[in-house]
């Protein structure tokens, strides 16, 4: 849809756009490239040399048997923060849409970790879980639990999970809420009068409605939980142990780290750029829809 | 902001007009707790001895987060003027030619006397090209110690004069504290590459890689899973199950474990003094790392740890001048010697250790020679001489990953310190292609 | 209500929603705990459920003095930078957003389709992915330790025009052909119209900007070498990585509710727009 009524004139709108098309080159397109121009090289740790390798950091990264196994646990990190948060989340929102009443009050009180920055709750979390003082571990100790992320990767990984999981809630619940308190009355109670159950209700017919919300959260969570708990994993367990908990974003980080693999770094983040333009082109048509309704 | 702050600041104590005649050298280091107020009272102590250069201490993190912190900012054309970085990360700054300004240089230039001579060999050999030019000054050098805790090994019903010498008597007494009540950790270590492979391969005079362990070039070869370091693992392994050994990370995060009395036996660096000394509230001492009396020649000797001041390149001769002055200010003897005292490090110059030994302290306090012992007790051999392996801070991320998978039961202790070596391997490679051209 | 409901289904959401509530407190229960206990109870794992009574000489020490074991930043001047750093990048994303979808919607010009491609081609591209060759670029432009350094990279923001583009779309054509025949030019109609209609979507885009800001992570961690340029977010980071010594958990905590303290409270202050803002920014 375009609009019918503008104005003309004929340098105005490169001005008022000058400022954001600057910084969009600057520091998008010009890193863009200089991240594919390293990819190419081979360079020192203090930039002094560098030589022009064609493709070798991809096809080492190709055949590092680690890059497989960081992309899976940068699945399962995913998936687990997605499953946990969604489920609670919605276990919530239908406790909190049963009760219309306190709803807003409940609302409150559990939204506010969505402001907590990812750093932060990592930090949080370390401090009930680390084996040595937290509270939590002590806790799993004494029930007889061999509490351990220091070298199990496994607890490890169900740490940060914890962590990120529970800064998402928040956000989760919000959408479910909305979406359940969207969903017109007079439907769950025609179902109510054909004598159908709670919990069948649920299945049957508020689930389904709510659909379109949680493949909405899904995706964002998965976002999330690409990008954005990079300071959740650095603070609790830096990738490990045993690169137990390094998702893809973590390893470009890491291997870039001290110099020591700059040119396999960028081969990565080429590859998640080509990734992530990818999911955004796939995303388009729901986003464009949105966008010109 | 930051003028006028620095203006109010000046303007406050009265002499506006010297403060900015000063000549700044930033100190990026990583030292922390007792040792971080070291750092902070020598730049204090300085500072108020003249008042041409103003060094500036700033904390960056862990070793690898300082080290990683200069590097970058020397990418970015924003070095800092002194860096300090722990010896692992020495072959990387001796690649980087350009990068960095000898400190041999360094001093013949500004004219400050600088008697290479005067320092210990065993410190400044492991920061010295093959011809003997120092090319980093050692600031605090240390080794890795066995710290035990007394009272515990008592309640135990062991001998704490006579504490465990070889790792079988570690194992035994380990199990016996575990069962007197120390559920979680019977002993325990930081540093985990350091204490398992690097000291564990010098001090059984095992070649931790060819070419005297990369001392005598870059082409070197690792070759650190030999039976006797397969059979230590698999040891550890085994005891990690029962809890009576238990990792304590790679770093030496995990240290608090055994002033907050958790671990009763430890093995990390004799610069944990300072914290030891601060915050145990026990009886302690620093004994010699344990061995297998069935290998030949045990125990040889260890190899330094610790961290040098790196000068960084490309600064102004009146900046030099200043760096020049601060190391010969840090090189003073009373000085050594009382840092000697105060941080648990070891002297770097000889007439500091001969002033020490003479005024009767080592008599008094054992646990602080253990280390010089270590590293002086038998002539080094080509095992134990040092080592000098490019990309040593990565390396020591994958061997750590290793022994973690190993510990786990992920691996056999076998195949973990193979991979450890066939992918340590991989990156020397690739550090031998970009280092020394 | 058709369906006539037992005590316990009148009490279960209830019970439910606490449960919840709780769950989701406690981190933060514990951290505002954790302030007020002596660093060696914390680190000898013996910390009480009940305060302690540190909490004083936590908060004091942390703000003003910092910690003596490590950065000895203190906090005081990081809350500076932090809210220095999200209220630039909050501000400077609505303002370049708003000019920018002004330019596309109301305006015809050569390049309009390639320009706004240009810019949604970043929407999901976090600085994250391209983190060295961003720090290398700032680092040519001498951004370093600089505030605009530590906010320009992230100022530019699809999200943000894309939701104004979309609300331009939704203003009724009438009040151009209205300010046209008042002889107003299209930045009188874009300050004196415009603006004003959009002032509670730039208010919910606010809220949810300055979380944005203030949580950021990684970024300020490679930019910021200087100690009086350090975010709050960055200054726990490095108290937690004591290498030798215990980490001082009283003020790691402590820190840690002054962290979270400003953008929670936003949140809680101004949840309707925060609801609005989250809504429609929907990523």
């Amino acid at each position: 849809m375009e609009k019918r009524a503008t104005f003309s004139n004929r340098y105005l709108p490169y001005a008022l756009l000058a400022p954001q098309i600057l910084v969009t080159l600057i520091f998008f397109y010009w890193p863009a490239a200089q991240a594919i121009r390293q990819s190419f090289m081979l360079e020192d740790a203090f930039g002094l040399s560098s030589d022009f390798v064609w493709f070798e950091n991809y096809v080492a990264l190709f055949k590092d048997p680690s890059y497989y196994q960081t992309l899976w646990t940068t699945f399962v990190f995913s998936g687990s923060v997605a499953f946990l948060s969604l489920s609670v989340a919605l276990l919530l929102a239908v406790m909190a849409d049963a009760e219309i009443r306190g709803a807003t009050a409940y609302r409150t009180f559990l939204i506010w970790p969505y402001a907590v920055a990812p750093a932060v709750a990592g930090v949080l979390w370390i401090f009930m879980l680390d084996p040595s003082l937290g509270m939590v571990a002590r806790g799993l100790k004494s029930l007889g639990l061999d509490w351990n992320p220091r070298l199990n990767g496994t607890h490890a990984l169900t740490q940060v999970v914890l962590a990120s999981a529970w800064k998402q809630i928040s956000y989760n619940f919000l959408f479910f809420l909305a979406g359940l308190q969207a969903i017109p009355r007079s439907v769950i109670e025609a179902a109510a009068i054909d004598g159908a159950r709670a919990w069948r209700r649920f299945w049957t017919i508020t689930l389904p409605l709510l659909s379109p919300t949680t493949f909405f959260l899904l995706v964002v969570n998965i976002v999330y939980a690409f990008f954005d708990t990079f300071g959740t994993i650095d603070t609790m367990t830096q990738g490990g142990p045993a690169k137990a908990t390094e998702t893809l974003v973590y390893k470009v980080y890491s291997d870039g780290r001290l110099g020591g693999d700059l040119g396999g770094s960028a081969a990565q983040s080429v590859i998640l750029m080509i990734i992530v333009i990818g999911l955004t082109a796939v995303q388009f048509r729901f986003v464009e829809r949105r966008v010109t309704y | 902001m930051r003028l006028t702050r620095i203006a109010a600041f000046a303007a406050a104590l009265g002499y506006a007009g010297t403060a900015s005649a000063q000549t700044e050298i930033q100190w990026w280091h990583a030292m922390t707790g007792g040792n971080n107020e070291v750092v902070v009272k020598l730049a204090q102590e300085f500072n108020a001895s003249q008042t041409d250069y103003k060094v500036v201490p700033s904390y960056k993190g862990s070793y690898p987060d300082a080290m990683n912190a200069g590097i970058a900012a020397f990418r970015a054309g924003n070095a800092p003027h002194i860096l300090q970085v722990f010896e692992v990360g020495t072959a990387t700054m001796m690649s980087a030619r350009g990068a960095v300004k000898p400190v041999y240089q360094l001093m013949a230039e500004a004219g400050e006397a600088f008697d290479p001579k005067a320092y210990l060999p065993a410190i400044t050999g492991y920061y010295s090209t093959a011809k003997g030019e120092m090319l980093s000054f050692p600031f605090n050098s240390s080794s890795m110690v066995m710290w035990i805790n007394k009272d515990a090994l008592k309640k135990a019903g062991l001998n704490a004069d006579q504490p465990p010498k070889t790792w079988p008597e570690v194992f035994e007494a380990a199990k016996k504290l575990k069962a007197a009540g120390h559920a979680t950790c019977g002993f325990s270590n930081a540093w985990a590459t350091w204490a398992h492979i690097e000291q564990f391969s010098a001090w059984h005079n095992l070649p931790l890689s060819t070419k005297a362990n990369g001392l005598d070039g870059f082409d070197t070869v690792l070759q650190f899973n030999g039976p006797t370091q397969v059979k230590h693992l698999e040891n550890l392994v085994e005891l990690q199950k029962q809890k009576v050994y238990d990792y304590s990370g790679r770093t030496n995060s995990g240290e608090g474990r055994f002033t907050s009395g958790e671990c009763p036996i430890f093995l990390t660096s004799s610069g944990f003094y300072g914290n030891v000394k601060g915050n145990a509230k026990f009886d302690w001492a620093a004994v010699p790392m344990p061995y297998y009396p069935e290998v030949q020649g045990a125990p040889q000797n260890s190899i330094i740890g610790g961290a040098s001041l790196w000068v960084m390149g490309g600064k102004s001769a009146a900046e030099y001048k200043g760096i020049a002055k601060f190391f010969a200010f840090l090189s003073n003897t009373d000085r050594q010697a009382k840092l000697h005292q105060e941080s648990g490090y070891l002297p770097i110059t000889r007439a500091a250790y001969e002033k020490v030994k003479a005024s009767g302290f080592y008599e008094k306090n054992p646990s602080f020679q253990t280390a010089l012992i270590e590293l002086t007790g038998k002539e080094p051999t080509e095992n134990s001489r040092g080592l000098r392996l490019g990309n040593m801070v990565q390396l020591r991320d994958m061997w750590s990953e290793e022994l973690e998978a190993a510990l786990a039961g992920q691996k056999t202790p076998k195949a973990a310190l193979d991979a450890a070596v066939t992918r340590g391997n991989a990156l020397l490679r690739q550090f031998e292609r970009t280092a020394g051209r | 209500m058709v369906e006539r409901k037992g005590a316990l289904a009148r009490i279960l959401p209830h019970l439910v929603l606490l449960t919840g509530v709780a769950i989701v407190a406690f981190p933060v229960y514990l951290a505002l705990i954790g302030a007020t206990h002596e660093s060696s109870v914390i680190a000898n794992g013996q910390m009480p459920l009940t305060p302690g009574g540190a909490a004083l000489d936590s908060y004091y020490r942390a703000i003003v003095i910092g910690p003596s074991r490590t950065t000895r930043e203190p906090v005081g001047t990081m809350l500076l930078n932090s809210f220095t750093m999200a209220m630039l990048i909050a501000v400077g994303k609505i303002a370049i957003s708003l000019l920018s979808a002004f330019a596309v919607v109301y305006f015809r010009f050569p390049f309009r389709k390639a320009a706004f491609w240009m810019i949604f081609i970043t929407l999901m591209l976090p600085v994250e992915v391209r983190i060295y060759p961003t720090y290398k670029v700032a680092a040519d432009l001498g951004l370093l330790d600089t505030m605009a350094g530590l906010t320009l990279p992230l100022i530019a923001s699809a999200t943000a025009t894309l939701l104004f583009r979309q609300f331009f779309m939704t203003v009724p054509d009438e009040l151009v052909e209205a300010s046209k025949i008042d002889g107003a030019g299209p930045m009188k109609f874009f300050f004196d119209t415009l603006l004003p209609l959009s002032r509670t979507n730039m208010a919910a885009l606010f809220v949810i900007l300055f979380i944005y800001g203030w949580n950021q992570y990684l970024w300020p961690l490679l930019i910021t070498t200087r100690d009086d340029m350090q975010t709050i977010v960055i200054g726990i980071k490095k108290m937690i990585v004591t290498s030798d010594a215990i980490t001082e958990w009283q003020i790691v905590m402590a820190t840690a509710v002054l962290a979270m303290l400003p953008p929670v409270l936003i949140v809680i202050v101004m949840q309707k727009l925060f609801v609005r803002g989250l809504v429609e920014t929907e990523k």
